[in-house]
């Protein structure tokens, strides 16, 4: 089995730099014809159509992304919080699921870039007539949606998507599968607080097997070289590395006591306990995982000196974390939700402008 | 390809010292003047107008550097997206006199673009223009207050701006293939 720390000979070393990295350093000395215009940074490139994963994305395109959230962090900071890149486009948020912050963030970020939104939520649409997902994209694309934003329960149903998409796609969470984009404002966050990802020591507790967001974490965290440590019980955790390709999660350390976990972290991810899991067995009582597994003020204590506590939201206060921890100093959760919007901004920058896919 | 030096170390010098002095008549001091230079050259450029700008009125003019690469026109037409650098306008620009810097004149496109980001940033008294090098070949109505040396090209000429902070050496160049 794959318990313990596999050697990842192929991980990739993280090209990320600190905040405000100069490009210039990066950039020929000869200019192009435009002079004037800043010269782009040759190496830093984002071509691809739709973002599902990160499973298939490079530590240099999370390092463009998360350094293109910095400029936008100072849009936001301005009086008129506004910029002009997207004017003409339509962005599509379809969601099959509930959801606040994830689809309010993608609508104020497309805002902030001038790009027009349309909400489509399942329930007030055709879908609730029996339209198909292939013929609701086919409509949307049919009346002028450029990019859709979607949040579905299966999982895989975005990669459907794509397929029938001549526009940009962004998995907004499918099913236990993925949710990129809130492992990249994870990333963000890490990276605004301490400076860096790579080298870093961290840990996720709780029901890492059910959790999209843990799965984007794991992929983009040990892309940009973190050493990523699993804490829960063995009924919510996946099996990962070369073990199981199936489950397709790189070799990342699993630990199931919360005390081993937590030692020497810089930062700790708590995870919702959802009550479906004791229906189905998984869990003997609420009160057994309170008493393992929920990160307390003395818990979090044991972790290195100024170890950061987050969580993807909703929490459940008092089961997977308790209040004075989540509320407490070392919490970097409302930075989760604030970060949520810039790191949109730059995603749908970076995807979203241009003549369109080259595909 | 033919290369030729246009500017020295030198006369990049002294070109920024007379386009300071300038700067100080037009405006009539240094009160209520903010610089602000253009990615990516344009920031040192202002900085060192700024020191210039010190040692003649024993005053700090304030800095700013301004990325304008969402108010670019040429987003639509590109297929990969240019990558934003930093942008940091300290001060309220609402009723200052706003120097923007950049190191080449051209077009005028990124002059518009820079005049768009920086009203939205709050209403200027007044916005002028510094640049190194102007170069000709204009396609929007726009002119710079400052200029370093005009320089006629033709467009299939390169001018290349290099600057110690960015490149290790002061000197500009025009290449042509």
């Amino acid at each position: 089995m794959t318990n313990g720390e596999l050697a990842a000979d192929s991980r990739p070393v993280a090209a990320e730099s600190g905040p405000q990295a100069s490009p210039a350093s990066a950039a020929s000395p000869v200019r192009s014809a435009a002079a004037g215009r800043p010269a782009p940074v040759a190496r830093a490139r984002l071509t691809r159509k739709d973002l599902l994963d990160l499973d298939d994305v490079s530590a240099e395109e999370i390092g463009l992304i998360l350094q293109t959230t910095d400029s936008m962090k100072e849009i936001l900071s301005r009086p008129i919080k506004r910029v002009p890149p997207l004017r003409g486009k339509t962005l599509v948020n379809l969601f099959y699921e509930n959801s606040t912050r994830t689809r309010v963030s993608f609508e104020l970020a497309a805002k902030n870039l001038s790009a027009d939104v349309v909400n489509v939520t399942a329930s007030a649409s055709s879908v609730s007539k029996g339209e198909s997902l292939v013929d609701t994209i086919r409509t949307l694309q049919a009346l002028g949606g450029d990019a859709i934003v979607i949040r579905h329960s299966q999982s895989g149903a975005p990669y459907l998507v794509a397929k029938h998409l001549d526009g940009s796609v962004i998995n907004a969470g499918d099913g236990w599968h993925a949710h990129p984009t809130q492992a990249l404002l994870d990333l963000y966050t890490i990276r605004e607080r301490l400076g860096r990802i790579a080298g870093l020591n961290i840990t996720i507790v709780g029901d890492i097997l059910h959790s999209r967001v843990a799965r984007s974490n794991i992929w983009g965290m040990w892309r940009m070289g973190a050493h990523v440590t699993l804490c829960g019980p063995a009924t919510l955790l996946p099996i990962v590395g070369e073990a199981n390709p199936e489950t397709g999660l790189p070799p990342v350390r699993i630990e199931h006591r919360i005390d081993q976990a937590l030692e020497g972290a810089d930062v700790v991810m708590a995870l919702r306990i959802q009550r479906e899991r004791m229906q189905a067995g998984l869990l003997p009582s609420l009160r057994e995982y309170v008493n393992l597994y929920q990160l307390t003020t003395e818990r979090v204590g044991k972790a290195a000196p100024g170890c950061l506590v987050m969580h993807p939201g909703p929490m459940n206060e008092g089961v997977e974390i308790a209040p004075d921890v989540a509320y407490g100093p070392q919490s970097v959760i409302e930075d989760q939700v604030s970060n949520g919007v810039a790191v949109r901004m730059a995603l749908l920058y970076l995807l979203l402008g241009g003549r369109g896919s080259e595909i | 390809m033919a290369t030729k030096v246009i500017m020295t170390e030198s006369e990049i010098r002294r070109a920024l010292a007379r386009i300071a002095h300038e700067v100080l008549e037009k405006n009539q001091g240094v009160d209520d003047l903010v610089l602000v230079g253009l990615q990516t050259r344009g920031v040192p450029l202002a900085a060192r107008l700024q020191a210039i700008l010190q040692d003649l009125e024993k005053k700090e003019v304030p800095i700013g550097a301004l990325d304008v690469t969402f108010y670019r026109d040429d987003l639509a037409i590109r297929t990969v997206q240019p990558v934003a650098r930093h942008t940091d306008i300290p001060v309220d620009v609402t009723d200052k006199n706003i120097v923007l810097v950049d190191d080449v004149l051209y077009t005028g496109r990124t002059i518009r673009s820079a005049l768009s980001a920086v009203m939205d940033f709050g209403r200027p008294r007044r916005i002028q223009l510094a640049v190194l090098v102007d170069r000709g070949h204009r396609e929007l109505p726009i002119q710079a207050d400052y200029v370093g040396k005009d320089l006629p090209t033709a467009s299939d000429e390169e001018v290349v701006v290099c600057l110690e902070e960015i490149d290790g050496r002061d000197e500009v160049l025009i290449t042509r293939d």
